[in-house]
């Protein structure tokens, strides 16, 4: 399987990441050498194996239905970039 | 011996019988801190006057025969992924560099309550992907044993500052070996929990699956006293488990009979350092001498444990740091920058994607960036069945490895680490090579098993060596009894570094 730079460059968009010429050369050269090594699993026959997602056996682990107290919308955007205390600011999506 | 030389159990029975108070105690290591973290860096934050502060109170309280908890006056360092509230919490990130959680974590509330006295935040890999804290964004940390090399990471910080006399007691985080290869490399006990033993709640995630937390400390008896309080049900953690917290430090004094030790011969050999072989392998002979019996035992899919874990993990933290959007809390890069750039690129993605994209790429490191690209690599379409699926089968394969070992032994007896501590920067440009540093410890985390780090040797040239027991799902107390039980016979765990 091979990488290409172009797939790198096409997953830091995904990855919301951006990388100029040099930082993309570095990145594709490290995850080659990476995704080589990882390789080594196809190695192994797993068609009967059962993924593992977690290493527990709890599933759905539900809480009793009941209103609590939850944060309070200063507490909410005291840590954001920018807000106009009631709402998060984030540039603009559909134009000016 | 100056108080802070004692272990925390000592300095415990001293400040319950009065000989020493909080206050006292929590100065003596500020001072110690003040003295000797310029040369180890492994605190991000000193909190001083709150330190004192709650030492003043607990010793107050203490002085009005009030009910106390199971750390009263102790101080503890806290890796600075804990959420703790109002006070700034990093991650060792320029994208947390300004955070302040709206809450605490559940640890940090059980240390609290405890009556813990919190002495400062240690430095860390940033988001705790590294095996040497040369990813914190702030400062590298030194080995205490030799400030010339890493402290292994990524709780290089809680490892270097018990090992250094800054704190007695520390709590780190464990993904793929981060308090068990630090507390190796630099010589202190680090316990890594069963998955769902210790609440995750407030612990800044990484890889949600393999991700726990555990205590640093100089002594078994002091890694069981902090391992109580930080064990227990959560229901703000649904992958906490409620079962009963055993009385770790009432137990961990009593030998443990008919022990099997369980030694995987393909943990030695071909790229294991000399020293480390010879020195776990006299453990293993300490061990029968003290009536163990040693078996032979496979775990045939340990080989696939690095290429499991660099998928799995990563895809959790893609994951998971997708909500570094500098929308909600964190970084953001600057607006007229962000415009600047697209106007000059003539992009047509618009100016929210390349605020996202621009905020990432500055608030996070180069290790972190390369994690997120791997993980959004593996998950994207067409590949998620040749990685992460794949992945997740091996892991299954690793898990039923232990099941069967567990079979016929209690524990596993091994290396932490392959090398002593390396020279800082001589694995900073190569990922894989740092990636092999969790060679031993990574299975741990895939199978969601119990293992814990001691001191066992050290190399010619004075770098200590670390011994690994693994143990069955919650057998945190025999893994703890099994480690006393070798601490007792040996005197490693007393050598100190002198810090030049």
């Amino acid at each position: 399987m091979s990488l290409t730079r172009q797939d790198v460059e096409k997953v830091a968009l995904l990855a919301r990441l951006k990388f100029d010429e040099e930082q993309l050369d570095k990145m594709t050269d490290h995850m080659v050498q990476i995704v080589q090594y990882v390789h080594k699993l196809s190695e192994l026959n797993t068609d009967d194996v059962e993924p593992m997602a977690h290493a527990l056996d709890v599933h759905n682990a539900l809480a009793e239905d009941v209103p609590r107290p939850s944060l309070s919308r200063e507490e909410a955007l005291k840590n954001a970039p920018k807000s106009d205390g009631e709402y998060f600011r984030v540039p603009a999506v559909l134009g000016e | 011996m100056s108080i802070i030389q004692k272990s925390a159990t000592e300095q415990l029975a001293l400040l319950q019988s009065g000989e020493i108070t909080s206050a006292e105690l929590t100065q003596a290591y500020l001072e110690r801190i003040n003295a000797v973290d310029t040369s180890v860096g492994a605190f991000l934050r000193v909190e001083s006057e709150t330190a004192l502060a709650q030492a003043v109170k607990i010793d107050r309280k203490r002085k009005a025969g009030e009910s106390l908890g199971k750390l009263a006056g102790l101080p503890v360092a806290i890796k600075d992924i804990l959420c703790t509230i109002n006070t700034p919490t990093t991650c060792g990130s320029r994208m947390l560099e300004n955070f302040a959680p709206p809450y605490n974590a559940t640890v940090v509330e059980n240390l609290l309550a405890a009556d813990a006295v919190i002495l400062g935040r240690t430095n860390m890999d940033e988001f705790a992907m590294g095996s040497s804290t040369e990813n914190s964004a702030y400062h590298p940390t030194y080995n205490p044993w030799d400030t010339s090399r890493i402290p292994g990471g990524s709780s290089g910080g809680a490892a270097a500052c018990v090992s250094a006399d800054m704190a007695p007691l520390s709590v780190g985080t464990d993904t793929g070996g981060s308090i068990r290869q630090p507390a190796a490399l630099c010589g202190c006990v680090g316990l890594k929990p069963t998955y769902g033993r210790v609440s995750r709640y407030g612990l800044i995630a990484f890889a949600s699956s393999l991700d726990q937390i555990g205590p640093l400390a100089k002594t078994v008896e002091d890694a069981a006293l902090l391992m109580e309080v930080l064990a227990g049900y959560d229901p703000l953690d649904s992958t906490s488990v409620n079962i009963p917290v055993p009385a770790y430090s009432e137990s961990v004094g009593k030998p443990l009979e008919n022990l099997t030790l369980g030694v995987v011969e393909h943990h030695f050999g071909e790229g294991i350092d000399p020293e480390i072989e010879s020195a776990v392998k006299q453990a293993i002979a300490i061990y029968e001498s003290l009536g163990a019996s040693i078996k032979n035992i496979e775990l045939p899919h340990a080989d696939y444990g690095i290429a499991t874990y660099y998928i799995i993990a990563p895809c959790e933290a893609s994951s998971n740091l997708a909500r570094y959007d500098g929308a909600h809390y964190g970084y953001r890069a600057d607006q007229a920058e962000v415009l600047a750039e697209l106007a000059e690129d003539g992009s047509d993605e618009g100016p929210l994607v390349r605020m996202y994209r621009k905020t990432r790429s500055q608030g996070f490191g180069a290790e972190v960036q390369r994690r997120i690209m791997l993980g959004t690599y593996a998950l994207s379409e067409g590949y998620y069945d040749a990685f992460y699926l794949k992945a997740q089968k091996v892991r299954r394969l690793i898990r039923k490895d232990y099941d069967q070992a567990f079979e016929q032994v209690d524990m596993i007896i091994g290396p932490v680490t392959a090398n002593p501590a390396f020279a800082k920067g001589e694995k900073a440009s190569d990922p894989m090579a740092m990636y092999l540093e969790d060679l031993y410890t990574v299975t741990a985390n895939l199978a969601g098993v119990a293992g814990i780090s001691l001191p066992c040797g050290f190399t010619e040239n004075g770098l200590p060596i670390g011994l690994q027991l693994q143990a069955a799902p919650f057998q945190e107390e025999k893994l703890l009894r099994a480690a006393q039980m070798f601490q007792n016979a040996t005197d490693f765990h007393t050598r100190r570094p002198e810090i030049s």
